[in-house]
């Protein structure tokens, strides 16, 4: 589509390059009296060899690690090695595991905490980005500055300001008489924190998917709205939310797998001691750090196995679903 | 597309001005000391403090931070060079070559993208510890070297971008596979290439979870060494901020030199999803 400035522009000048670039091979001509042999075994083998890399790494680093987790996690495993088969044991002693289901928990508040908000003011913002302004392109990169930061750096900047006694947010509340909240020590202020972290670095980017399918939405639509008298408002959900859904979905669907990993923000949060468990009483302990806890803290690799199984089949369960809501609701 | 009004501007400016804020804030705190960080009003404006807060920053032992950089520097500069060229060779491959099983091939790709890494990571660490590369930087480099993301949008790019006729003539004149690659489709290909270059880039210098889980804290990536910061000096806000602001530094310069592809690049992306 036209609105990126990339694609069009850059395609059109490898049209008008054309007969340069096809002259130049056309010197190199020795290779046809070299018989067609070696130029069959090259047409016939150089795909694979072009896509042989990705699939060599992939398979050792990417899929053998996958599958092999599923049979570590039918072990017991420790540092120590292979300590014998024991079927779903880990999976058994999970499913008792109050940790386990308290970081569940934990994950998926701060899931719906930070994605909710996140596509709907992005959702605002680019309704606002999508009409005719000045510096557009230093508007866009405003609002993609908090995805360009450090993301532990993100982390120790929401830190301090949600810090109980030297952070900005206790002073602003101040101003209106509440009293200094200790963000880390409860749940729910744990998850309030973390998720605004979440939320402000990636507005701004979703805002410019959304963006993008704005703009390709036809004009005589809102055009044949406004004649009809359909309001701004009732034209932003008859019209445009419906037109951009597939961008909806791709979002949802992104922000949801992106939350179940959700492990730097809180890592960093937490601070000093109590990191990995997320506070004292794993109050904001997610289920990635659960896993990294068990396998990397306590080296159980059998139970960190299984936590991984766990996450897995827990994001595929949220995709499907969030999948078939956003399908439906039209 | 409405006419804007002013207070479109304004809402707008506040959006913009609460997406630049903490980084201001980063920056503001990095160049104070700490007495003052946690003062009401706070102090919104830099202090003298930036470089005596570096110079601590680079000797605080436990973070290894000049380390932390080097590593990252180049982890991020293999990997995004590797995607890159894998990427658009396979891309090409997918695109406009013809071979048995392409279709099969491509499905597993697209599969494989929505898998999160973490999945594996314990197995990972067993064939490191195999390597024994526990501890070494081509642990955080290798198994990186290819991506499915990158695979499947250069194979989305080329479609549109290399022209089949372009391929045909140059396979006419007798070129090699391999140079067609080099010569039509590279070039074409070239902003795409870019854009998933930038993004490589800026995830590899973002990696936490694994780096944290196969690294050591003598030989860290810059994420690791600012998770060092918070564990063993989270008291110092000027230190860790002056972590947080070094770190960040090489995305910014990337971003301000390469915005307008970044920004091209997310809402290309979105069109094809």
């Amino acid at each position: 589509m036209a609105a990126s400035p990339v694609s069009t522009k850059d395609i059109m000048l490898v049209i008008h390059d054309r007969p340069k670039t096809a002259t130049r091979p056309a010197k190199a001509s020795t290779p046809r009296e070299r018989g067609s042999f070696l130029s069959r075994v090259d047409a016939k083998g150089s795909p694979y060899l072009f896509v042989a890399p990705f699939f060599v790494v992939f398979a050792v680093f990417g899929l053998f690690p996958l599958i092999y987790t599923a049979w570590v996690s039918l072990h017991k495993w420790d540092a120590g090695g292979d300590a014998g088969f024991v079927g779903l044991a880990n999976y058994g002693e999970l499913f008792g595991d109050p940790d386990f289901w308290n970081a569940v928990g934990n994950t998926v508040g701060m899931l719906v905490l930070a994605t909710v908000p996140q596509l709907l003011l992005a959702l605002i913002l680019a309704s606002l980005l999508n009409q005719r302004l000045r510096g557009l392109l230093l508007l866009r990169m405003g609002v993609l500055l908090p995805i360009v930061t450090s993301v532990a750096a993100v982390g120790i900047v929401f830190s301090q300001i949600f810090d109980r006694d030297a952070g900005m947010v206790n002073g602003l509340l101040g101003l209106v008489g509440v009293t200094p909240v200790d963000w880390r020590a409860d749940k729910w202020s744990s998850w309030i924190a973390i998720s605004t972290m979440v939320n402000w670095r990636w507005i701004g980017y979703n805002s410019l998917i959304y963006l993008a399918a704005m703009q390709s939405i036809p004009r005589d639509l809102y055009e044949a709205a406004t004649v009809d008298g359909a309001s701004k408002v009732r034209q932003f959900w008859s019209i445009t939310v419906p037109m951009i859904r597939p961008a909806l979905i791709f979002t949802v669907i992104v922000s949801t797998i992106a939350g179940m990993q959700l492990f730097t923000e809180p890592l960093i949060f937490g601070q000093g001691t109590f990191a990995i468990s997320g506070g004292s009483l794993r109050q904001f302990q997610t289920v990635s750090m659960y896993m990294f806890e068990k396998a990397f803290r306590d080296f159980d690799y059998g139970y960190g196995s299984a936590v991984a199984w766990m996450i897995f089949l827990l994001i595929t369960i949220l995709a499907v679903i969030n999948f078939l809501i956003t399908r439906r609701a039209k | 597309m409405r006419k804007s009004s002013p207070l479109t501007y304004f809402t707008l400016v506040i959006a913009i001005a609460l997406s630049a804020f903490p980084l201001y804030w980063l920056f503001v705190v990095a160049t104070r000391s700490n007495d003052v960080v946690g003062d009401w009003p706070p102090p919104l404006l830099p202090g003298g403090n930036l470089f005596d807060n570096i110079s601590r920053l680079f000797s605080a032992e436990e973070a290894n931070f000049l380390k932390g950089m080097v590593n990252s520097a180049i982890a991020s500069v293999i990997v995004t060079v590797a995607v890159v060229f894998f990427s658009t060779l396979a891309g090409f491959a997918f695109a406009k070559l013809q071979f048995r099983g392409r279709n099969g091939l491509l499905l597993v790709i697209l599969a494989t993208m929505m898998i999160p890494v973490q999945m594996g990571i314990i197995p990972l660490y067993m064939i490191m510890v195999q390597l024994g590369w526990q501890d070494r930087l081509q642990a955080v480099i290798v198994p990186f070297l290819v991506s499915a993301f990158g695979v499947f949008l250069m194979r989305q790019y080329a479609e549109r971008a290399v022209p089949d006729e372009l391929v045909e003539a140059a396979r006419i004149d007798g070129c090699t596979t391999f140079r067609i690659y080099r010569t039509v489709v590279l070039p074409a290909l070239r902003p795409g290439a870019a854009v998933l270059g930038l993004f490589t880039f800026m995830s590899t210098w973002n990696e936490f979870l694994w780096p944290l889980a196969v690294l050591e804290a003598d030989n860290p990536t810059v994420q690791f060494s600012l998770s060092q910061l918070s564990t063993s000096y989270y008291t110092d806000y000027t230190l860790m901020f002056a972590g947080a602001l070094v770190a960040t530094v090489p995305l910014l310069l990337v971003f301000l030199a390469f915005g307008r592809q970044i920004i091209g690049g997310i809402m290309e992306g979105a069109v094809k999803a």
